[in-house]
């Protein structure tokens, strides 16, 4: 149901956007307040959640260590999974953000003749992978409508996203590669009945959602040629806060741009802000050397204990009987004269 | 016979996860925790009631107590607020945890553990959840979450098993222990944890072992230690000025299998000579503390810097044991500390000085004795051990709360001439839990126990099978004490032993009388078997 309800969501932004632009006053939102008004939220929103975050102190050091720790000299430390330094923390948080070095351990659980068998299973790495790459890239590529000139690198990364040189216009790795990946993760979701038991409304939405930013820039580029020209005089003019109202812009890009700025101003109030998150994570970006250095926990504070003394006091007598020394050996003899 | 009590099937999950209905069955739950422990404790609510009961007489105002505690700590812990935000629900912790894996029950799932909470975080502390409910994943709190909450993170050993796998490093040891406190806020506490933490603010061990009694225990293990080498072994006990306080979880001196590594350890001492003395106060390496809340773990958790500081020794040295490790290694220190009256241990063998544990000033016994080995000062005769064929269990906090990975292998390798792996991803950082840590390991639990050891039994079965492996080796207490039931019921024909057990039987010492048992009692094999040929493989 929530998969339904998702969907149907998206779609209604889809038609949104198709139909906004019709009337004078459509446009304008669409054109001027929903970018702008998106914008601001994600910034702000983005912030509080990440301030909320790195205000909240980590009382205890918990890496969850994933190799050898740094030990005795002559005992090979696992220095990126079970890190004891600056750089070894550094090296395991790219291997984690950059190449999801955790998701790369999955393997699969299965029950056969009695017997559990844990199988290889690298396909959630691969396509969650391939999926945040290629947004990245496309991501970047979108930089060629907000700056100009457009910067020699965004040419360069344009130039090696469509090295395969196929079709008019260049057909991009990055999107066949983002639609392929949003697929599986799409089909998982629905696939896998324990991923499916525990997806809520706000799983699907983010699929969809992404899904149909793809669709409708795929479409835009391939198939329902958009005039690029206004639609980058409208990105600049954006990005410079001198907002053109421009008759031009079809209805499809409209439906993009809606879509974008959903995707924008929903950031910040979902799961997707595991992108700031990821940094933050205790279990990851500390190094395991709580034996070694002190670990502070500002609100640490005192608390009610059996003392040594009470202790003794309890059992004085069978403390003494048992000749275990006590604190005060005169006082002990003292008792038992 | 085995079949007909437990089948371990998988099966899709069925049903909605926001239902928050239980029902609780004997031999699948544990009992509530007895009125006199919380009273003894100062905790709130003591009162007579079990899980099966539809009035679980909770204070009037659960509901504020529990949105207050959550509040509180989604202040005071980063953990804890970015664990309720950032699960993307990939789902690639699912069949990680050893719970899920025997029970197909999907709230098992650790996703699904943390998502009993994050939906009320979600309805009660999100803008989204406020707005729109059930829609963003928000849930009512009701009493029956309440029941959820205590059916659910007392499934959990806080192993850490899905935290190695999830993409964020998101670590349901974290959620179930903030599930946990504020269960303990409203008084719904399970008795298994609860009594040993009376216990041992009151006797200093979670047995309840009195100053007599401890003593009696020492000497007993001490004299039989004496008689098996022919040799007078003593321990000395609260003795000011020795250089080292030796801390050991209490099951090593009152339990078996624990006790042959307790031998070990008595043994290993007088041959070296340490000068080193145990405590009747600091009797507990253990804490149960750590399985109620952080203030409970403080609290039984300072005995021991206060006896060091007490006695005057210069250093501490910790003895086999599981969650006391992740306790001593993560949060001593800073919850205690500083140790700024000890000194950065060194071994007064070797000179190693324990760089490692430069600011704590404890020192794993697996540590020092690998130390030990490494610089020769050990005489060792692992043929003492060729009537086991040994594996190494993994412990989960030594593993994943510290990386204690190589020095129980050096060690084993060095005193035993059979060692055989389990598979690659039942090991190390990637061990399966024994399924009855953090509080769980309690008679009346024994179905979910069974269920949960499932995994880690079933690697021993496969070496067991392919290498006819018929000793389980480890360093946690509560492994000692759960998995031989865990494999008399699974994988028969396997005992479950201690590392400094096999240290004990291999160590040769100045003057000792020749051995034919091994600590066990049992006869060496040492004569039966070549001194090579078969060992090639051994060590792969």
């Amino acid at each position: 149901m929530s998969a339904l309800y998702s969907l149907l969501a998206v779609l209604a932004l889809v038609a949104a956007g198709l139909e906004g632009g019709r009337t004078g006053a459509g446009r304008d939102a669409l054109t001027l307040i929903v970018p702008y008004a998106a914008f601001t939220i994600f910034l702000a929103g983005f912030c509080v959640r990440v301030l909320r975050w790195a205000w909240a102190p980590v009382p205890f050091h918990i890496p969850t260590t994933c190799g050898q720790q740094k030990s005795l000299p002559w005992i090979r430390q696992a220095k990126v999974d079970n890190p004891s330094s600056k750089w070894g923390v550094l090296a395991r948080m790219a291997a984690e953000i950059l190449l999801f070095r955790s998701l790369f351990r999955n393997n699969r659980a299965r029950m056969a003749e009695k017997r559990l068998i844990l199988g290889e299973s690298k396909f959630l790495w691969l396509g969650a992978l391939a999926f945040h790459w290629a947004l990245l890239l496309i991501l970047l590529r979108h930089l060629r409508l907000f700056i100009q000139p457009v910067p020699a690198w965004v040419n360069g990364l344009e130039r090696l996203d469509g090295f395969l040189q196929i079709g008019a216009p260049q057909l991009y790795i990055s999107d066949v590669i983002l639609l392929a990946a949003l697929a599986y993760l799409l089909y998982r979701r629905f696939r896998d009945p324990a991923v499916r038991y525990i997806s809520l409304f706000t799983d699907y939405f983010a699929l969809f959602l992404l899904l149909a930013i793809a669709v409708s820039g795929v479409l835009m580029r391939y198939f329902v040629r958009v005039d690029v020209l206004s639609v980058k005089q409208f990105a600049l003019s954006l990005a410079a806060f001198r907002p053109v109202d421009l008759r031009a812009l079809s209805p499809l890009f409209l439906a993009h741009l809606l879509l974008v700025c959903t995707l924008a101003a929903y950031l910040p109030f979902s799961k997707l802000m595991h992108m700031g998150g990821i940094f933050l994570s205790p279990t990851r970006n500390l190094a395991n050397d709580s034996r070694r250095k002190r670990h502070i926990n500002p609100w640490n504070y005192p608390v009610k204990k059996h003392t040594y003394a009470e202790w003794e006091e309890e059992f004085h007598d069978k403390l003494v009987a048992a000749g275990i020394p006590l604190e005060d050996e005169d006082a002990g003899k003292a008792h038992t004269d | 016979m085995q079949e007909k009590l437990i089948q371990i099937e998988q099966e899709p999950p069925r049903g909605d996860w926001r239902d928050p209905h239980v029902e609780f069955h004997k031999g699948a739950m544990c009992y509530s925790a007895a009125a006199k422990n919380l009273t003894y404790l100062g905790l709130p609510n003591p009162r007579t009631w079990q899980p099966t009961d539809s009035n679980w007489k909770l204070p009037p105002d659960w509901k504020k107590i529990i949105l207050a505690g959550m509040k509180e700590r989604l202040k005071k812990y980063r953990s804890f607020r970015l664990f309720m935000d950032i699960c993307v629900r990939c789902g690639a912790c699912a069949d990680k945890c050893q719970f899920y894996l025997g029970s197909a029950d999907p709230k098992n799932m650790p996703v699904a553990r943390a998502e009993l909470m994050r939906s009320i975080y979600r309805r009660y502390f999100t803008l989204t959840g406020r707005i729109f409910g059930s829609l963003a994943g928000g849930r009512e709190l009701t009493e029956d979450v309440i029941k959820e909450w205590y059916s659910y993170y007392y499934q959990c050993t806080e192993c850490r098993r899905c935290s190695v796998y999830c993409p964020y490093g998101i670590d349901t040891a974290e959620i179930t222990m903030m599930g946990r406190e504020l269960l303990t806020l409203i008084g719904c506490n399970i008795n298994w944890v609860m009594e040993p933490v009376a216990n041992c603010y009151r006797t200093g061990n979670h047995l309840g072992i009195q100053p007599h009694g401890f003593k009696d225990s020492i000497d007993f293990a001490a004299n039989e230690a004496s008689e098996i080498t022919g040799l007078k072994i003593e321990a000395p006990i609260n003795r000011k000025g020795a250089e080292v306080l030796f801390v050991m979880p209490s099951a090593d001196y009152f339990a078996t299998p624990h006790y042959y590594t307790l031998l070990g350890y008595l043994m290993l001492f007088h041959q070296i000579g340490l000068d080193y003395t145990v405590s009747a106060y600091a009797s507990e390496g253990g804490n149960f503390g750590f399985f109620a809340s952080h203030e409970l773990m403080k609290r039984l958790n300072a005995k021991i810097y206060d006896e060091a500081k007490r006695l005057g020794v210069k250093w501490i040295l910790g003895g086999e044991c599981g969650h006391m490790w992740r306790v001593l290694h993560q949060y001593m220190d800073t919850m205690n500390g500083p140790a700024d009256f000890l000194e950065v241990p060194v071994s007064p063998f070797t000179g190693t000085v324990f760089e490692n544990a430069r600011s704590t000033k404890m020192v794993h016994i697996c540590e020092f004795t690998a130390d030990l080995i490494h610089h020769g000062k050990l005489k060792l005769d692992p043929s003492r051990n060729d009537h086991w064929r040994v594996t190494y269990h993994d412990s989960c906090n030594p593993a994943r709360g510290m990386g204690l990975l190589e020095e129980p292998r050096y060690i084993l390798h060095q005193v035993s001439r059979r060692f055989h792996e389990m598979p690659e991803n039942t090991i190390r950082e990637q061990t399966f839990c024994c399924g009855s840590g953090a509080g769980l390991g309690t008679d009346e639990n024994l179905e979910v126990r069974l269920r949960g050891g499932f995994p880690r039994a079933n690697a021993v079965r496969y070496v067991k099978q392919k290498h006819g492996v018929n000793l389980l080796t480890c360093i946690c207490a509560i492994d000692k004490a759960t998995l031989p039931t865990l494999l008399e019921y699974w994988v028969p024909g396997v005992e479950v032993g201690g590392v400094h057990e096999l240290v004990g039987n291999a160590l040769v010492m100045t003057g000792e009388k020749e051995r034919t048992t091994d600590l066990r009692g049992e006869p060496l094999a040492s004569a039966a078997l070549p001194a090579s040929g078969e060992m090639e493989a051994v060590h792969a």
